[in-house]
């Protein structure tokens, strides 16, 4: 068990590369004991949020700390916060078990830790290898277990499940409910939703750099759509988009997202349009993110 | 102390410093031992023929032993220069400023250790030089010099000189950190840049007297001797620093490149 817990904070945190708005004012926060998915096509944003977050790259304007202390001010950064980020850096002539021991050095912890963690991830037998001849897949493990060498309250890791392949996954999945349960905050980033579905508890999507998204995934699955036509279709369009529900009119009938079946047939009735379709569109979670992520794109 | 460690160890994990240890050791030793074969059995010839230059006994042990700084100084450069490319070039900073986000501790640790690393190679390259070097000057009849302690003094200034040399190294990777870029320049100024404006400048007293401040003749300098500075003889006296000014000089240019990278590249986002 950790104890305490650390919360992860964004506040208004932006990002511009020269013209790009890579991140855009996203504000959220990430609790202790659970896992946080952090989902967004790729080019979303979700790598320059996480570089701020560890001090990286310097955000535009606004901040992102552990239970308000920035990164660069921890006094133990590796014993507080265990990172892997996307594009694993590794010196392809070094040794995973080198590796580990140069930054084992720089945090000050014993080569023991190094043996541990190299055990967690199962690349003992490998660990003598130069990681030139890693596959991807053991590229992530040496990344995962860059990220628990200092015993973290935190772990923070961009896309871990690049690469994996579903016994991997599976493997990641059953890693990152332990390590919640055990009280850290861990804060997982990844492109898609099906790879962290089952082990998330809450999401936060992004698109464009701005979140579209924040709550746990049955929160996700009530903005289903629903469908819905008249021969007047203009009025019925805009008597939806009253109640602040949002409205796309296609030549097959009016789509609109934050309203039920139940209520587009109420209001239809109250205003006297007779409805000749009235239908909600079962999308699966993944085309709900989609159409969420896809929307902004649009 | 920990960014120490850190930095030790991302050295010595990889082959690349033992590599460049084994040519430098190769080429300085067969330099040395062409030298001092050469002119240790001319030396006699020259004597006996009134017109050609001479070249006094006394230097030729220096000559000798200082091609370990003369021919040897660009493989601490180049140590140094890829120490800091790498990083970039393989994008270890991210794990690296995760564990120590004080970017400058980062550099400073990395300094210590390439100058230590560079008064190493210097020692190898020394022990190639005088190894070679001091057999054949005594079998050709010639002192070696190595009873009289200026020698001792002149191989330790080389040391010096090649830690000195590390640590431009490790400044000029940060200025440059593109690794292709890095060691085109590296090559580029030490094997043609440098060697024609030392030559150019020796023409004039002016030109000599800013001659001098180039970082090879500075280098040359501090160690006291070498083949280039020796060579010069005849046209206009080689002007050439005090040691400790050369010292000073070189420390100077690791300063200038180092802060230069520090204020730009060290600084930015690692994406
Ligand atoms: N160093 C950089 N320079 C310029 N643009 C960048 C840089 N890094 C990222 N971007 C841009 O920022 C946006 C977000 O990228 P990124 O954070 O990597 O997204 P994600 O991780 O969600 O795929 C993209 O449009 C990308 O091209
Ligand atoms: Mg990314």
């Amino acid at each position: 068990m950790v104890s305490g817990g650390t919360t992860i904070e964004f506040r208004g945190i932006t990002k511009t590369f020269g013209a790009v708005r890579a991140v855009d004012d996203l504000t959220f926060s990430v609790q202790p004991g659970q896992v946080t998915g952090f989902l967004g096509p790729n080019g979303a944003g979700k790598t320059t949020t996480l570089r701020m977050l560890l001090g990286l790259v310097r955000p535009t304007s606004g901040s992102a700390t552990f239970g308000g202390v920035a990164y660069a001010q921890l006094p133990d950064p590796l014993r507080t916060v265990g990172t892997a980020l996307e594009a694993s850096s590794f010196h392809p002539g070094r040794s995973a078990r080198n590796h580990l021991r140069v930054y084992a050095a720089a945090a000050g912890l014993p080569s023991s830790r190094v043996e541990f963690v190299l055990g967690v991830v199962g690349l003992l037998p490998y660990a003598d290898r130069r990681v030139g001849g890693y596959s991807l897949g053991m590229r992530q493990r040496l990344g995962l277990a860059s990220a628990l060498l200092g015993d973290p309250a935190v772990l923070v890791l961009d896309e871990p499940t690049n690469g994996l392949d579903p016994e991997g996954i599976r493997w990641m999945r059953g890693f990152l409910r332990d390590r919640a349960a055990e009280g850290r905050t861990v804060l997982v980033s990844s492109h898609v939703l099906s790879e962290v579905q089952q082990s998330v508890d809450r999401v936060v999507i992004i698109s464009r750099g701005r979140a579209v998204y924040e709550g746990d995934l049955d929160g996700l699955e009530a903005s289903a759509t629903v469908r819905a036509d008249s021969a007047e279709r203009a009025r019925l369009a805009s008597a939806i988009a009253l109640t602040g529900a949002a409205v796309t009119t296609t030549d097959a009938g009016v789509i609109a997202t934050g309203i039920t079946t139940e209520e587009v047939g109420r209001l239809a009735l109250d205003a006297g349009i007779a409805l000749t379709l009235l239908t909600e569109e079962r999308a699966g979670l993944e085309d709900v993110f989609l159409e969420l992520v896809g929307g902004e794109a649009a | 102390m920990r960014a120490i460690a850190s930095e030790a160890r991302k050295l010595l994990s990889v082959r690349l410093w033992w590599i460049l240890l084994i040519i430098l050791v190769a080429y300085v030793g067969f330099t040395a031992a062409l030298l001092a074969g050469l002119f240790g059995a001319l030396g006699d010839q020259l004597a006996s023929s009134p017109g050609a230059p001479q070249l006094p006994v006394e230097t030729l042990p220096p000559i000798v032993y200082s091609t370990a700084t003369a021919v040897g100084y660009v493989f601490p450069l180049i140590l140094g220069a890829l120490a800091v490319t790498s990083e970039f070039r393989y994008q270890t900073l991210t794990p690296t400023f995760l564990a120590q986000p004080r970017r400058g501790v980062v550099l400073a640790a990395k300094g210590l250790v390439l100058a230590l690393a560079g008064a190493v190679f210097g020692i190898a390259g020394l022990a190639a030089s005088v190894g070679l070097g001091a057999p054949l000057l005594a079998l050709t009849g010639n002192a070696t010099g190595l009873d009289d302690p200026d020698t001792w003094l002149l191989l330790a200034r080389a040391v010096l000189a090649m830690a000195l040399w590390a640590l431009i190294g490790v400044g000029l990777g940060t200025l440059i950190p593109n690794q292709v870029g890095s060691i085109v320049v590296v090559l580029a100024f030490t094997q043609f840049v440098e060697p024609i404006l030392r030559f150019g400048a020796s023409i004039w007293d002016w030109t000599a007297e800013v001659g001098k401040f180039l970082p090879g003749a500075a280098s040359d300098a501090l160690v006291g001797s070498s083949i280039f500075t020796s060579s010069g003889t005849g046209t206009t006296a080689v002007q050439s620093l005090e040691w400790w000014q050369g010292g000073l000089v070189l420390l100077g240019y690791g300063a200038i490149v180092t802060v230069a990278g520090l204020a730009t590249t060290w600084r930015r986002d690692v994406t």
